[in-house]
């Protein structure tokens, strides 16, 4: 009897929310009846009845489509208690084919009956100099390097287990953090520490080892995980070094141990300017991607969710299609529909109590081979792309390798940058640099230090650009010279919208940002500060008419918020 | 050309040390030359896309308003002496007497403008933001035609000052700038930008017994000049026809509805703005192409313009249905046509930095200004015109109609977090 009460009123108060959120509708609808009674009422003596007539015709028209659209509701509610997912949800409803036929993008059909998400927003930078669909070998990469600064939070000088000269195998520790000393770095190559290089204030900034021809490995013993606990699993990954191949979010840094993750997100696909192509880096290595996708899964009592691309005409590896145990969802869209945070948001979004881990393809190679071989395996296929490359291809490498060995004899010129990921999010290195511990990707883009004559009203080249002012627009599949000039001075915040229409996500990144710049806390969580990482602002980023530094404000709010934890 | 200009630039380029000198130095630079600055930190490509951009397809989307408003000046002046009444009559006449005219405001506004922008950023030390730019094309456009220059540039200023240096410069200020110096003319200098005779140019009385007004200039440069080429000039002594009228259609609706307006104005007439008014805002096809382009280019949100129009006909259609005085009565759909909607809509209402920033914002923004505009327009009986007032109510009020979109988005979150 009471929980009849209660679901009564639950419903009461679904339709009052229904009718605040149709009112637009209500509006545009009796506003076109009026005009008709009105139009009439010029033109015929009987007028008034005509209004009338309009009136009331408005009237039931509302009438109806408020009882069409409360008997919905009640659908949608059920389908709510009866658990389904967000996509099943969707196809739920009076008149289903026509809200999902009118309103959405339907799924290709290698997607079959699996949950399906279009995303509208978002922007594909096309640029020139997209890697070569084959896979070249890297003997020319010797050496590699682990820059304990790229891990977020890491106490600047952490304790190093080599010394200069020792020789390493691949996965024994090099390093830990002070922190944290409990999460352990592995060598990713076998061969000898030829350098511990410092920066200021005795900062150890990288690791460098010169790798042996064949690679050496240290060996694990073998591990049950499946009969194991999740304890002595987690003990295990720590050991062998691969735990910091597992990031958390919020705040995207190396999880604590004891920390439990609600799901684990993996993204197959990078819609990032010039990303790899993670169908060409799992090609034959779908026995380890499942093998590591089984161990995730013990990790979390949650799920382990892999994100499919559906935008390509045939269907995505199917070491990704085909992989057990996992929930998967299909993703269309532009960039960044491939983030692992849009994805997140989209599928389940992170509450406060909840964190969520994520992991790159090629870590849940990492993690899968260890389990497969006992060997800590950080082979890469890396994609060195840019449009100052002679031959932009993939190469078959190592975790950290050096940017120099890796861009050997295919500079066109020297005045370049290198960059460790994507031009949006990544890190700018210089050839001594190694590349970063999560990235699969090397760009090469011109420097673009020179003035340029009117290049604001008419450039004498083309430029990625998101706005309707460039003919860019018209050609929607050209591709651009990527060049690093910031087209333009740093002003203050005066364009609006244009952030919100470059997230896929119900966030709206301008205030959350604001919030950052004024310090207030409750807008920065409120609004949704924590499902957000500098790689999703960072789009919003390169379109900034302002040209605000998005993601270094973003990363502010959330060291401000990480301390308050 | 470009190495020339560098060397140019290279060598007048002031000392540091003179601060105001070097911002100037600095803004011209700019001007002529994207500067060689490249990415530090976060994204290392960036969008072609910036404020200088931005504002200067705003202005370029005025620029056929100042044509029209230039042409119509020296027109609607012939026109009420009985001269050259045909369109085209007198072509070389009316536009030089429109130059004559517009041209001191535009440099009015811009020198008076720039400056104190030039001279904030000086003493600030930042670069001089472009905002004023489109403030400045705006002002000569929403003023009457012989609005006395010390009014204008004294009017251009205050509210610069008040407004946005107070507030912190370009992208602080709450409401909008052009706006808020019509209204402080308006309320100032009431005699100079109300009533039936101030909307056309160079007559002592827009009204019967008024005769023609011309200045120096006009006598003793453009008339000998015209004399050389054998055409014809202008005649100090051409009076005011009889029966003449200088009243906006608005003036004359608000006394005697819509067959007041059509026995002076023809809807075409109206429509393509061959009508006395404030300079820019008479002709509708050019507003419209304006706005066409600033919504195709993306510069302008959509959303305001489409919302405003729905606002503005949904109360004109309460009005129609109430019909309780004659300009009530106006059809709803000879408002578009009737007073300054659309240059409103489509320059006023978008200012991205006084109006409602989020999207669902912008739906409310921009159909209550509608609303409350038509308000004013319709049951004020001392204005005849309403969207002034009504976008600098609602600049005033989108924060809050931000607030309330922000909280909803807030409560949202706090559901699924909470779970």
């Amino acid at each position: 009897m009471e929980s009849g009460i209660r679901s009564g009123k639950a419903f009461i108060k679904k339709v009052l929310r229904m009718k605040k959120s149709t009112s637009p509708f209500f509006l545009t609808l009796s506003m076109m009846l009026l005009a008709q009674g009105v139009f009439a009422q010029g033109s015929g003596s009987q007028g008034s009845d005509l209004l009338l007539y309009g009136l009331l015709a408005a009237v039931v028209l509302i009438f109806f489509y408020l009882l069409m659209q409360v008997s919905d509701h009640m659908l949608a509610i059920e389908a709510q208690r009866m658990g389904l997912n967000p996509d099943q949800r969707k196809k739920v409803g009076l008149i289903p084919s026509l809200t999902a036929g009118l309103f959405s993008k339907s799924a290709p059909a290698y997607v079959g009956k699996a949950p399906f998400i279009p995303l509208k927003k978002g922007f594909n930078i096309l640029l020139e100099g997209a890697a070569e669909k084959k896979v070249a070998t890297g003997d020319q990469v010797r050496t590699f390097g682990l820059e304990p600064g790229q891990f977020l939070g890491m106490s600047p000088i952490p304790k190093v287990l080599v010394e200069e000269g020792a020789n390493v195998k691949a996965g024994d520790l090099l390093f830990y953090d002070k922190k944290r000393p409990e999460i352990k770095y592995a060598a990713p190559v076998s061969g000898e520490v030829i350098e511990i290089r410092r920066g200021e204030k005795r900062a150890i900034t990288a690791i460098v080892i010169l790798a042996d021809k064949e690679i050496q490995y240290r060996t694990f013993d073998a591990f049950d995980w499946e009969r194991s606990s999740r304890e002595d699993l987690v003990t295990y990954l720590l050991e062998a070094g691969v735990w910091p191949h597992i990031r958390q979010r919020p705040y995207n840094i190396v999880p604590n141990p004891q920390d439990i993750p609600r799901d684990i997100f993996i993204s197959t696909f990078d819609t990032a300017p010039l990303a790899p192509d993670l169908d060409l880096v799992v090609e034959g290595r779908g026995e380890h991607f499942q093998k590591g996708l089984d161990v995730l899964s013990k990790l979390t009592p949650g799920k382990v969710v892999l994100g499919l691309n559906a935008n390509g005409k045939s269907s995505p590896s199917p070491v990704f299609t085909n992989a057990q145990g996992v929930e998967k969802y299909w993703f269309s869209g532009k960039h960044p529909a491939g983030n692992p945070g849009v994805q997140i948001h989209n599928i389940r979004p992170i509450s406060t109590k909840d964190q969520v881990w994520v992991l790159g393809v090629q870590d849940v190679l990492t993690i899968g081979a260890l389990f497969a071989s006992q060997k800590y395996d950080a082979a890469r296929v890396v994609a060195v792309a840019g449009a100052e490359l002679n031959h932009p291809q993939y190469v078959r490498t190592y975790l950290g390798a050096s940017i120099a060995d890796l861009v050997k004899d295919n500079l066109k010129h020297e005045h370049v940058r290198a960059i460790s990921g994507d031009i949006l999010s990544g890190s700018k290195l210089g050839m001594s640099d190694f590349l970063g511990f999560y990235d699969d990707q090397l760009t090469i883009v011109k420097e673009g230090d020179d003035v340029e004559l009117f290049g604001w009203l008419i450039p004498q080249e083309g430029r990625p650009s998101v706005s309707g002012t460039y003919p860019n627009v018209l050609f929607p599949s050209r591709q651009y010279q990527a060049s690093t000039n910031t087209r333009g001075e740093r002003r203050a915040f005066v364009m609006t919208g244009q952030y919100e229409d470059l997230l896929p996500m119900s966030i709206y990144p301008q205030h959350v940002l604001k919030a950052v710049i004024t310090g207030d806390y409750e807008g920065m969580e409120g609004l949704g500060l924590k499902e957000l990482v500098e790689e999703d602002v960072a789009l919003c980023e390169f379109a900034c008419t302002s040209k605000q530094p998005l993601q270094k404000i973003l990363r502010e709010g959330l060291d401000l918020m990480h301390a308050e934890e | 050309m470009k190495k020339a200009l560098l060397k140019f630039f290279q060598r007048i380029e002031p000392d540091k040390s003179k601060r105001l000198l070097h911002t100037g130095y600095e803004a011209f630079f700019t001007f002529a030359f994207v500067p060689d600055h490249v990415t530090k930190d976060g994204v290392h490509v960036r969008d072609g896309m910036d404020l200088k951009r931005l504002m200067t397809f705003v202005v370029i989307s005025m620029q056929l308003c100042y044509l029209l408003g230039t042409y119509n000046i020296g027109h609607q002046h012939f026109v009420a002496l009985g001269q050259y009444t045909g369109l085209f009559e007198g072509f070389h006449l009316k536009l030089s007497y429109g130059l004559v005219k517009l041209l001191p405001m535009w440099i009015v506004a811009h020198v008076v403008g720039l400056g104190i922008e030039f001279y904030f950023s000086a003493k600030r030390g930042h670069g001089v933001e472009e905002g004023y730019l489109v403030t400045g094309a705006l002002i000569p456009l929403i003023m009457p035609p012989d609005l006395p220059l010390w009014i204008l540039s004294f009017q251009s200023s205050l509210p610069l000052l008040s407004a946005k240096k107070a507030f912190g410069g370009t992208g602080m200020n709450v409401v909008n700038i052009a706006l808020l110096a019509r209204v402080f003319v308006f309320f100032a200098y009431p005699a100079d930008i109300s009533g039936d005779e101030v909307w056309v140019a160079g007559l002592t009385k827009a009204a019967e017994g008024g005769v023609a007004d011309y200045g120096w200039f006009t006598l003793h440069v453009l008339n000998p000049l015209f004399d050389t080429f054998g055409w014809t000039g202008f005649n100090p002594a051409a009076a005011v026809v009889d029966g003449y009228t200088g009243a906006t259609p608005l003036a004359l609706a608000a006394k005697g509805g819509w067959d007041a307006v059509t026995q002076v104005y023809t809807p075409s007439q109206m429509f393509w703005g061959i009508i006395p008014g404030s300079v820019g805002e008479t002709g509708k096809p050019f507003i419209i192409l304006g706005a066409l382009m600033l919504i195709a280019t993306g510069v302008a949100s959509w959303r305001i313009m489409v919302s405003m129009a729905m606002g503005m006909v949904f109360m004109g259609l309460v009005f129609n249905a109430w019909g309780f005085n004659p300009l009530m009565e106006v059809p709803w759909y000879y408002h578009f046509s009737m007073g300054s909607f659309l240059f409103a809509m489509a320059f006023m209402a978008t200012d991205p930095v006084t109006a409602a920033s989020t999207n669902r914002g912008k739906w409310i923004y921009g159909f209550f200004i509608g609303v409350v505009g038509m308000l004013v327009r319709v049951m004020n009986p001392a204005y005849p015109e309403g969207w002034m007032l009504a976008i600098l109510f609602l600049n005033v009020f989108a924060p809050l109609i931000d607030y309330f979109v922000l909280q909803g988005n807030i409560k949202k979150r706090l559901k699924y977090v909470q779970q």
